[in-house]
C-alpha cells in the first residue's frame, strides 16, 4: 500500500486517459452513485464475462471496504456447470455475499408456467427477477449490458428507471446529462444501472486481458458435440438433446456470451486464450448477439418486447 | 463485405474517447452519416447488415437504407424518425468514438440538449440543397450553448447538387454569417466538410468527386479533434472534487483500517498530489492530502476524469455532497459558494414550469431544495433573441434564477462544464425535468 507505484500508463498522453483507463473510471463513477444514492442495490453477477468485468470494477470502486451490495443470480437452472461452480468461487473468493433465486422457485410458486417442458426458460427470468426484487426491497438493480448489444439498448440509460411491474417504457425514459444520474425512486419502483454501457465487446475483453480476470472455461476453444442449425451451432446436451434427424459434429466451439443453455450458441473458434478472442473479435463479421443468440432471432423487435416486459 | 483489418495492438498512440454528437433536420440524412461512419470504419458485421437489408426490402426500398441501423425503437421504424438519443460506437484503433444520435425533430430539442451534455463535438449536417434552415440554427446554437467547442459542419447530399463547390462556398459563408450573429465562433472551432452520406465521399473515404476540396475527410477531422481535459485544458482547469462515497471500512478483520477513512469521487477538473493543501466545503476546513489511491495502490498525483480516493491529513468530517477543492495553489481558483444562482435552463418536462413550486436540484454529488426566484427571460434558440417569459414548457430555454436552500459549489458553466451545471427533479413524480447551466 505503500510503495509509490508509477500512475497508469495513460497519464502519459496529453489527451487525457487512455481508451479503458476512461472507460474504468466512468464505470467506477457510476458505482459509486448507486452506491451514494441507493438504500439497497445489488449486483448482479452470473458468472459471465461482462458481470466478471463488473466485479472487478466494484473492487476498485470500494475496496478496501466490502461492496456496499450483495451479489445476485437469477438462476434459470439451464446454465452450464462450470459457470455456475465459477460463479461460487468467485463470490467466496472476492468475500461478498451471493444471494440465489432459481426460476424453479417461481415455478414451484406458480408465478412461471411453461408452455411445455421444453420451452426455453430464459424469457421467464424476468419474473424471477422482480420477485427477488420484491423480496429483499432492492431498489437498485447493477448489470452488465452493454449498448453495443442490440438496437434498443442503444437507447437505453445508464440509470433505467422500472416501474412498480418492472417495466421499462422506452418512449417515457427520464433524461440523462452530464454525469447527474437520478436513481430517485419510489417504494416498489427501482433502477436498473449499466455501468458499462459505453464498453463494445471488444473493450470488454481488452480490459479482461490488461488485468488477467481469470473466465469460465468454456469461453475458450474446447471440443463439444455440436448441430448446425442455420448459421448458428447448437451445443448437444442432456438438456437440448439432438433430434432424431440431427447429425452431430464435434467442433471445437467457445461460447462469446454464456446464458441459458437452451438459447446460447457456441461458435466455431480455435482462440484458447484471451489474446486469441481479442484478434478474433476484432475480425469477427458477426455480431455477439447475433452470433449467439438463439431468442433474439425471433423478430425485428424481440429485445424491445422482452425489455419492456421487465427483461434486463 | 471483407474481414475488417484491425490496426496491431500497442502500435499507435491511445488517443482515448472522443465523444460527439450528430444532428440535423429531418432528412438531412443524419442516421444515413452515422450509417456510413459505421459502415466504413468497418464497426458494422455482417449479420447486422443482413437484417438491415432485410428491413429495406421489406420497406420496398431497392438500396439498402443505412439509417435503419441507427433508428431502434419500433415506433421509429414505423415512423421513419429518430425520436431518442441513441449512442453508437466505433474505434479506429486511434481513438474510440461515442456518438450520440440526436433526433432532429423539433418537438424532442430535449434529447438533443441530453445527448450534447456528454460531448466533445458536434457535426451539424445541412442539406447541400436546402443550406441553413432554421432548425440548423437550433441545433448549432443548443450545441453553443451546451458547451461543445467543436463544430463540425458537414454538407450532405453534395451529390444531389452535383458537387458542386459553389453550393458549398454559399453554404459556409451563410452559417459564419449567423454564427457571428449570435456569438458562436470566437472561442469555438468551426469546421466545413462537403460529404455524400449516401455514397460516402469525404466521410471515411474521399471518394472522386469532390476533388476541389483539399481539406480533411470528416473522420480525418475527427481523429484530430482535442478532447476536454487534455494537458492544456488541466493546467488551466481549477481542482474539483465532489465527494461521492465515504469509505470507512473498520472491518473486524483488520485492525489496520480502523481508522481508514477515504473519500471517492471523481476529479472533475485540474490535477491533484499528495501534500497539496485542500479545502473542504461547506465549512472551509483546511488540511493536506495524505494519499490518494486508486485499486490498493498509491498514486503521486491525479488527474480530471480518473475516479480515486483521496484520504486527508486530519481527521474531519466530511460526507457525500461536499466538495475538496485546492488551497492557495497559483491559478486554482475556489469555486463560488452560492446560495442563489442564475442559469440557462433547458426545460425537459411535458409538465411546465411551475414557479410557485419547490423543486430538487442536483449538482454533483449534491440535491438541495430550490425555489425559482425569477424568469428573466426565454431565448428564442434560432437567433438566442431574449423573449419574455413567465411560464417554460418542454423545451424551452430560459435564464431563471433560482433560490437554494443550502449552499452548492459552483463555477460558471462556461469555465467548468461538472460544475456548473445541474438538473432539476420533480419529487412528486422523481423525474427529472429540467437542465441548468450557470452564468
Amino acid at each position: 500500500m505503500t510503495a509509490r507505484l508509477p500512475e497508469p500508463q495513460a497519464l502519459a498522453s496529453r489527451h487525457g486517459l487512455g481508451h479503458l483507463d476512461w472507460l474504468e473510471a466512468e464505470a467506477i463513477h457510476i458505482l459509486r452513485e448507486v452506491a451514494g444514492q441507493c438504500a439497497t442495490p445489488a449486483l448482479l453477477f452470473s458468472g459471465g464475462k461482462d458481470s466478471i468485468v463488473l466485479l472487478r470494477l466494484a473492487e476498485k470502486a470500494f475496496r478496501p471496504a466490502r461492496f456496499p451490495f450483495p451479489l445476485l443470480h437469477i438462476d434459470t437452472g439451464h446454465n452450464y456447470p462450470e459457470v455456475i461452480a465459477f460463479r461460487d468461487r468467485r463470490a467466496a473468493e472476492l468475500g461478498e455475499r451471493l444471494i440465489v433465486r432459481t426460476l424453479e422457485q417461481s415455478m414451484a410458486r406458480g408465478s412461471v408456467v411453461l408452455k411445455s417442458p421444453g420451452e426455453s426458460r430464459n424469457k421467464h427470468q424476468s419474473v424471477t427477477l422482480l420477485e427477488a426484487i420484491e423480496e429483499f426491497g432492492f431498489d437498485a438493480c447493477i448489470g452488465g449490458a452493454r449498448r453495443d448489444e442490440e438496437k434498443a439498448r442503444a437507447k437505453e440509460r445508464v440509470f433505467s428507471f422500472r416501474d412498480g411491474f418492472g417495466q421499462w417504457d422506452p418512449k417515457n425514459q427520464r433524461p440523462e446529462l452530464w454525469n447527474l444520474y437520478n436513481a430517485r425512486v419510489h417504494p416498489g419502483e427501482n433502477i436498473r444501472v449499466f455501468p458499462i454501457s459505453n464498453w463494445t465487446e471488444l473493450d470488454v475483453w481488452q480490459y479482461i486481458e490488461r488485468e488477467g480476470l481469470e473466465l469460465p472455461s468454456i469461453y475458450f476453444a474446447h471440443a463439444r458435440p455440436v448441430v448446425r442449425k442455420g448459421d448458428l451451432l447448437r451445443p448437444v446436451t442432456p438438456l437440448t438433446p439432438a433430434g432424431s434427424g440431427d447429425a452431430v459434429e464435434t467442433l471445437t466451439v467457445r461460447f462469446r456470451t454464456v446464458g441459458d443453455i437452451t438459447c446460447t450458441a457456441p461458435v466455431s473458434s480455435l482462440a484458447d486464450s484471451v489474446a486469441g478472442i481479442i484478434e478474433e473479435t476484432a475480425t469477427t463479421t458477426l455480431t455477439e448477439r447475433g452470433a449467439t443468440r438463439l431468442d433474439d432471432q425471433t423478430s425485428e423487435a424481440s429485445m424491445e418486447q422482452r425489455k419492456k416486459e421487465g427483461y434486463f | 463485405m471483407g474481414a475488417p483489418e484491425f490496426p496491431p495492438r500497442k502500435a499507435i498512440e491511445d488517443r482515448g474517447v472522443l465523444r460527439f454528437l450528430t444532428c440535423g433536420s429531418v432528412d438531412d440524412g443524419k442516421s444515413t452519416l452515422i450509417g456510413r461512419l459505421l459502415y466504413d470504419a468497418k464497426a458494422i458485421l455482417a449479420d447486422t447488415l443482413r437484417a438491415v437489408e432485410h428491413s429495406s426490402r421489406k420497406r420496398g426500398l431497392t438500396a439498402t437504407d443505412l439509417s435503419l441501423l441507427t433508428d431502434g425503437l419500433v415506433a421509429e421504424r414505423e415512423q421513419g424518425i429518430t425520436i431518442d438519443v441513441a449512442y453508437r460506437y466505433f474505434s479506429t484503433g486511434k481513438r474510440k468514438y461515442v456518438i450520440a444520435d440526436a433526433p432532429g425533430h423539433e418537438q424532442y430539442t430535449r434529447n438533443m440538449v441530453t445527448a450534447a451534455s456528454t460531448a466533445d463535438l458536434a457535426v451539424i449536417l445541412v442539406d447541400a440543397r436546402k443550406g441553413v434552415l432554421t432548425q440548423s440554427r437550433r441545433h448549432s446554437a443548443i450545441a453553443s450553448l451546451v458547451g461543445i467547442r467543436h463544430l463540425v459542419v458537414a454538407v450532405n447530399k453534395m451529390d444531389l447538387v452535383g458537387y458542386d463547390q459553389a453550393v458549398f462556398e454559399r453554404i459556409r459563408a451563410d452559417y459564419l454569417e449567423f454564427a457571428r450573429g449570435i456569438g458562436i465562433g470566437s472561442s469555438d472551432e468551426i469546421r466545413f466538410v462537403p460529404i455524400s452520406a449516401l455514397d460516402g465521399d469525404m466521410v471515411v473515404e474521399r471518394g472522386e468527386r469532390l476533388d476541389w476540396y483539399r481539406g480533411p475527410t470528416l473522420l480525418d477531422i475527427l481523429e484530430g479533434a482535442s478532447v476536454a481535459h487534455d494537458v492544456d485544458d488541466r493546467r488551466r482547469e481549477s481542482f474539483r472534487f465532489p465527494v461521492q462515497y465515504v469509505c470507512r471500512p473498520q472491518r473486524a478483520d483488520d485492525p489496520a483500517l480502523h481508522d481508514y477513512r477515504g473519500y471517492m469521487g471523481r476529479v472533475e477538473s485540474g490535477e491533484i498530489a499528495v501534500g497539496d493543501a485542500v479545502t473542504v466545503l461547506p465549512g472551509g476546513r483546511e488540511t493536506k492530502v495524505k494519499d490518494i489511491q486508486f485499486d490498493g495502490r498509491s498514486l503521486r498525483r491525479a488527474v480530471a476524469e480518473q475516479s480515486i480516493t483521496l484520504l486527508l491529513a486530519d481527521e474531519i468530517d466530511v460526507s457525500r455532497g461536499d466538495m475538496i477543492v485546492k488551497r492557495g495553489a497559483a491559478g486554482d481558483r475556489p469555486p463560488a459558494v452560492a446560495n442563489a444562482i442564475r442559469a440557462k435552463l433547458c426545460w425537459l418536462s411535458a409538465t411546465p414550469l411551475d414557479p410557485q413550486r419547490r423543486y430538487l436540484i442536483r449538482h454533483t454529488t449534491r440535491e438541495v431544495r430550490a425555489r425559482v426566484a425569477s424568469i428573466d427571460y426565454r431565448l428564442d434558440i434560432a437567433t438566442l433573441r431574449h423573449l419574455d417569459a413567465t411560464m417554460l414548457a418542454m423545451n424551452d430555454i430560459a435564464q431563471v434564477s433560482f433560490r437554494l436552500a443550502q449552499p452548492i459549489f459552483a463555477d460558471v458553466y462556461a469555465i467548468n462544464r461538472a460544475t456548473g451545471a445541474f438538473i432539476v427533479i420533480d419529487e412528486t413524480t422523481n423525474n427529472t425535468v429540467g437542465a441548468g447551466m450557470i452564468v
